[in-house]
């Protein structure tokens, strides 16, 4: 298999399972925190189900950071390899045969990985501290609260509605292609096409909607 | 030296399979201590390259393009011919051969023609053994198409791009064994001259086309490929690279050159736009099957159409001459390539031209469409008299027909042919001859062989449609490869042959010559300039008609092209470096004195046959008046020339045809 | 009618020249000119001043042979739809425009000269798998022997009409190889003879592919859309789940 991942198509492939990985991640996430808007205490149960029970922390959460490593590190060396394999023109006219989002997933990725960093800041790293070194009691309804103070801020909020526009452009091209990369046929990969706008753009959508909810519903 | 065609005896049916089974054979260790050399990777120089490496050979094969893919075979659109009767109509070995015959107006030797046609059978099994995707039916089988001048459908096709297909799938036979080791290929290299030891063809000195290193290539044979020479006129449906090159240096050093008279002018060809036209491109004969061509009856509205004030959609039926309905009634759009192209000239010499240049005719689909789209209408029970709808319907058909060519069309002239009638006409496409070779393909020069179109032999005055890939590819895959080894079976305690040897040292010294000659020549003019003056000769004096005197004026206007072009020509750059027009300069060397000798075979050949029309041949009266006129009595043979320095002194030897097989007749498509 | 331009051309003598781009001017260009011939034209004016024509490949000027390149105005064979650069007309262009003419770019097709790039790589990815290990002796089974579906053989032949030009590569903002060789690794997958070779096949031409240097595939589409021929994205899919289905 390491043979694999070091061919072309072994990394393609590679990179769209870690793809599959994280939107799936995302979809589950948004589940969650989409219940926050309509019922507090969901929200809480839920987040206290992930964030204590044992398989979710010690199986599944490193999993998920692995995965979003990987995808982030494989991003960059193909980046870079793809940067060795090509020469620069002095005119070249991208726009002619491919979208802004498809050229330009190094940015938007950037950006995202720029989010993730202040989301781990934000959420991720207090709740490791919370439970792993100061080992403070276990609190099942702190969670909402934790939630709605974290959006009081208009810049934070700012930064979170304008990561999600970003994720949403990352989703727009790579939901599709982690399709094409694992070898979806053509015809279903069209077939494809309507559940790939929905998720690309409904689920930031949905993001950005909890932010600004919960932003403008401060007590 | 009498020309020997070494024809085996026997049966016509049974010489091939007789002859094999008694010619000597090279065992498989002492292959590999025999090297050939092949020169040019079209159909017929890939497919024998592929097929000697396979058989133990060490194989050097050369190309100017820079790929194998790229050789001029890979435009032919139409399909390959082959004698398999899936269709059940009466096809055989014979018929197919028959139909060569008579198709080539009774000039091709019958035994070489009999072989191809036995071959051709196999060339399918091959092919679709390679991977290559011939059209099918929908039970899964292969689909054939017929093609003009014959009466069974034995095409095979590929969409429109059977050549392309077939020169992959030799391609890829050769990439099998370049993997493996066996052939070495030699890309963007351009043979400068064969090499002669003791007589024997034993090596070529190249150039490599990007460094400008002239390099020395040793082998037990040397088979040239190299395509036709139809790019003498300067304009014609070739590529641009394609030249006579290669078999004009071995006719300079031995080998005889074969009929160049007979060139295959295509009736169907995108007309010329003005005078920066390099090429002209090629609209696949199948259009004849559903188009009708036309031009003005009367001169006026020919003129009117020429200056714009009319268009052809404004004249009426009775206002419009369907001449060859009118002058062949039972072929009607479908005769043959030679006597189509022939009667649009003669109608746009007569002032009936229709575009700026007055070298255009119409290729109208109107009826086509009409006729397509009531049938449409009628089967899906709509109304036939709706006229908009008749229209869509067979627009719709004519469009899954010919949907690639009118894009086509469109995209060079900028008209929309499903509105307006195309306008074509006839162009150089082909040349039936060249080097003239024997029974086992090979030329005058011992250990030198010739295939393809770069040789003369079987397709005689006139080659049919569909069966110059089938030629191709039979002397690569099936003839040569056997026929090779006959001779080679003599060379296996030769060893190594050495390029550090006087014959060498000489071939290389001149070849340097002449390279230094161009490069240092303080011209005036590009070699183009000149290519395209020798075409321009050579298209009003040597072309679709031909008479004495304009054949005389070619002799001499060639040769004094031929002066001026020595003593003129500017080549800028140098001589050891990437140099096309270097390269180019010594194509056009090639080319007029090939363009002399070609005048000078025409002018002996004082009858009309195939593609060689000479006006002072034609029938006077009968039925047949004004049609061609055959001279079996006094011309029924092969006219081989020997070079003798100044294309003007070539000695004529003749062999001669007999037809025991096949009754000589006049060919009519009244 | 006839045209005014601006040329803006690389120009580079020899793999080892760093190559600069050179401004031409060209005047009474006809709109019916194909673009290469308005080249030969250029050409014709520098031979006449002096200079040292301009290099570029072409070969058929019809469309089929693969040899012609050129990125004309940032685009692989120019501003038009399904046609090479031979096939592209002035008509295309207006009086006083400025073209762009570069060649194809890639590191795996480095420049001979001028517009000329070495696109060997190609050959070398087709000698390592790009055949099906069959004789040439003739001593194969009758071509009817096999039924092949209509569908599977126009699908293959639709593969197969691949010119291997480059442009896929050339336009590739990654230099990525994959809908080159993704089309023949299609054409005999679909096929019943291709099958027997069909994982060393498509092992063999990815391994060549990548050590030519080409870049990855991050699929946006537009090697399809500069494709002369209209080769399907389709088949880089098809390509990998052929090497997939040839690693498990």
């Amino acid at each position: 298999m390491s043979g694999v991942l070091s061919s072309s198509i072994g990394r393609k492939v590679a990179m769209a399972a870690s793809a599959f990985f994280l939107m799936f991640f995302l979809l589950q996430h948004f589940v969650i925190n989409i219940t926050s808007i309509f019922s507090p205490e969901t929200f809480n149960e839920l987040s206290h189900f992930m964030g204590t029970n044992p398989a979710v922390q010690f199986v599944l959460q490193p999993v998920l950071i692995f995965g979003v490593v990987f995808h982030f590190v494989m991003g960059f060396i193909l980046e870079a390899r793809n940067k060795k394999a090509s020469v620069k023109y002095v005119k070249n006219n991208g726009a002619a045969n491919s979208t802004w989002v498809s050229r330009n997933m190094i940015y938007s990725g950037l950006v995202i990985l720029a989010f993730i960093v202040l989301h781990f800041i934000d959420f991720w790293i207090p709740e490791m501290k919370y439970k792993y070194i100061d080992f403070l009691p276990e609190s099942p309804n702190r969670y909402y609260e934790e939630l709605v103070h974290k959006f009081h801020s208009p810049i934070r909020t700012g930064a979170y509605v304008a990561s999600f526009a970003f994720l949403a452009l990352h989703l727009l091209h790579g939901f599709k292609s982690a399709f094409q990369s694992s070898g979806m046929s053509a015809k279903r990969a069209a077939k494809l096409e309507t559940v790939s706008k929905i998720y690309a753009i409904g689920i930031p959508v949905g993001f950005i909607v909890i932010a600004l909810f919960h932003h403008f519903n401060q007590h | 030296m009498a020309l020997d065609s070494k024809v085996p005896q026997g049966p016509i049916a049974e010489k091939w399979t007789n002859y094999k089974n008694h010619i000597n054979l090279v065992n498989p260790a002492n292959k590999r201590n025999i090297d050939i050399i092949v020169v040019g990777t079209g159909l017929a120089g890939g497919s024998a390259a592929a097929t000697l490496a396979e058989l133990g050979y060490n194989v050097k094969a050369f190309a100017y393009q820079d790929s194998p893919r790229r050789a001029h075979s890979i435009a032919a659109q139409g399909g390959i011919n082959a004698a398999k009767n899936y269709q059940g109509d009466g096809d055989s070995t014979y018929r197919l051969f028959y139909d060569t015959v008579k198709g080539g107006d009774y000039r091709a030797r019958e035994a070489n023609v009999y072989r191809l046609a036995e071959v051709s059978a196999n060339i399918i099994d091959q092919c679709v053994a390679q991977g290559v995707p011939f059209a099918r039916d929908y039970g899964g089988l292969l689909d054939n198409r017929s093609f003009g001048g014959v009466l069974v459908s034995r095409t095979f096709y590929a969409k429109g791009q059977t050549g392309q297909q077939l020169l992959l799938g030799a391609y890829s036979a050769m990439n099998r064994q370049i993997g493996r080791g066996k052939i070495q290929m030699y890309n963007r290299h351009e043979m400068m001259d064969v090499v002669l030891v003791d007589g024997k063809a034993r090596g070529i000195i190249t150039r490599n086309l990007v460094t400008g290193e002239i390099e020395r290539h040793s082998a037990h044979a040397v088979v040239i490929a190299s395509g036709g020479y139809g790019n003498v006129f300067f304009l014609s449906t070739n590529a641009m690279g394609s030249n006579v090159s290669a078999a004009w240096k071995i006719h300079k050093k031995g080998a005889y050159f074969a009929n160049p008279c007979y060139t295959q002018i295509h009736p169907t060809c995108i007309p010329v736009s003005g005078d920066h036209q390099s090429k002209l491109t090629l609209m696949s004969e199948s259009l004849r099957n559903d188009g009708r061509i036309w031009v003005p009856a009367k001169l006026e509205d020919a003129q009117a159409i020429r200056e714009g004030k009319k268009k052809p959609t404004d004249l009426s039926e009775e206002e419009r001459d369907y001449y060859l309905e009118r002058r062949y009634p039972a072929f009607g759009n479908l005769v043959p390539r030679d006597v189509a192209s022939r009667a649009a000239k003669e109608r746009c010499d007569a002032g009936f031209g229709v575009n700026a240049t007055g070298e255009a005719v119409y290729l109208d689909f109107a009826a086509a469409i009409e006729r397509y789209g009531k049938e449409q209408a009628l089967v899906k029970g709509l109304n036939t008299e709706d006229a908009a709808l008749v229209d869509k319907l067979g627009k719709e058909i004519v469009k899954a027909k010919y949907g690639n060519l009118f894009q086509m069309y469109d995209k060079i002239v900028d008209e929309d042919p499903y509105n307006t009638p195309m306008m074509i006409y006839p162009a150089v496409h082909y040349t039936m001859g060249g080097v003239w070779v024997d029974y086992n393909l090979m030329t005058t020069i011992p250990g030198c062989y010739c295939i393809g179109e770069a040789n003369f032999s079987d397709h005689g005055a006139n080659r049919l449609g569909a069966s110059a890939l089938m030629q191709g590819l039979a002397d690569g895959y099936f003839v040569l490869p056997y026929t090779i080894g006959d001779y080679l079976s003599d060379d296996i305690r030769t060893g190594k042959i050495s390029t550090d040897t006087p014959e060498f040292d000489q071939a290389e010294k001149e070849v340097k010559e002449k390279l230094d000659f161009f490069v240092n020549n303080k011209g005036s003019k590009s070699v183009d300039h000149f290519h395209k003056r020798l075409g321009k000769i050579m298209w009003n004096k040597v072309g679709m008609a031909r008479n004495e005197q304009g054949l005389k004026e070619a002799m001499a206007e060639i040769k004094e092209l031929r002066e001026e072009f020595w003593k003129d020509v500017k080549v800028p750059g140098a001589a050891d470096t990437y140099n096309e027009e270097l390269a180019k300069a010594g194509r056009v060397a090639d080319f007029l004195e090939l363009g002399e000798l070609f005048a000078k075979d025409a002018l002996v050949r004082e009858e009309s046959c195939g593609g060689h029309f000479r006006e002072e041949s034609a029938e006077t009266e009968g039925p047949q008046k004004g049609e061609a006129k055959r001279d079996d009595e006094n011309f029924a043979f092969v006219s081989a020339w020997e070079y003798k320095g100044e294309p003007a002194d070539a000695v004529l030897h003749k062999e001669q045809l007999e037809f025991n097989d096949i009754e000589l007749k006049t060919r009519s498509y009244k | 009618m006839n045209m005014n331009l601006k040329l803006k051309i690389w120009r580079q003598n020899g793999a080892n020249d760093e190559g600069k781009m050179v401004d031409y001017s060209i005047s009474d260009v006809s709109p019916d000119m194909s673009f290469l011939e308005m080249l030969d034209v250029l050409n014709e004016q520098i031979i006449s001043e002096g200079g040292e024509p301009v290099a570029f490949d072409h070969d058929c000027r019809e469309g089929i042979c693969g040899m012609c390149s050129l990125y004309i105005n940032g685009e692989a064979h120019g501003p038009d739809r399904g046609i090479t650069t031979c096939q592209l007309h002035m008509r295309k262009f207006k009086d006083g425009d400025t073209i762009y003419i570069e060649p194809f770019r890639a590191k795996a097709f480095p420049v001979i000269k001028d517009l000329v790039v070495d696109r060997s790589s190609f050959d070398r990815i087709q000698h390592a798998g790009g055949f099906i290990s069959v004789n040439t002796s003739g001593n194969t089974q009758d071509a009817n022997a096999i039924p092949i579906s209509k569908h599977a053989a126009d699908e293959a032949m639709d593969a197969a009409t691949c010119i291997g030009c480059g442009a896929c590569v050339a336009t590739c903002k990654n230099s990525s190889a994959m809908l080159f060789v993704g089309a023949k690794v299609s054409q005999y997958a679909l096929l019943p003879q291709g099958q027997v070779e069909a994982a060393d096949r498509v092992k063999n031409m990815v391994a060549q592919m990548d050590l030519e240097g080409f870049g990855n595939c991050t699929n946006t589409g537009a090697c399809e859309v500069e494709c002369p021929k209209g080769i399907s994205l389709d088949n880089i899919a098809r390509m990998n789940r052929e090497f997939l289905k040839a690693n498990i």
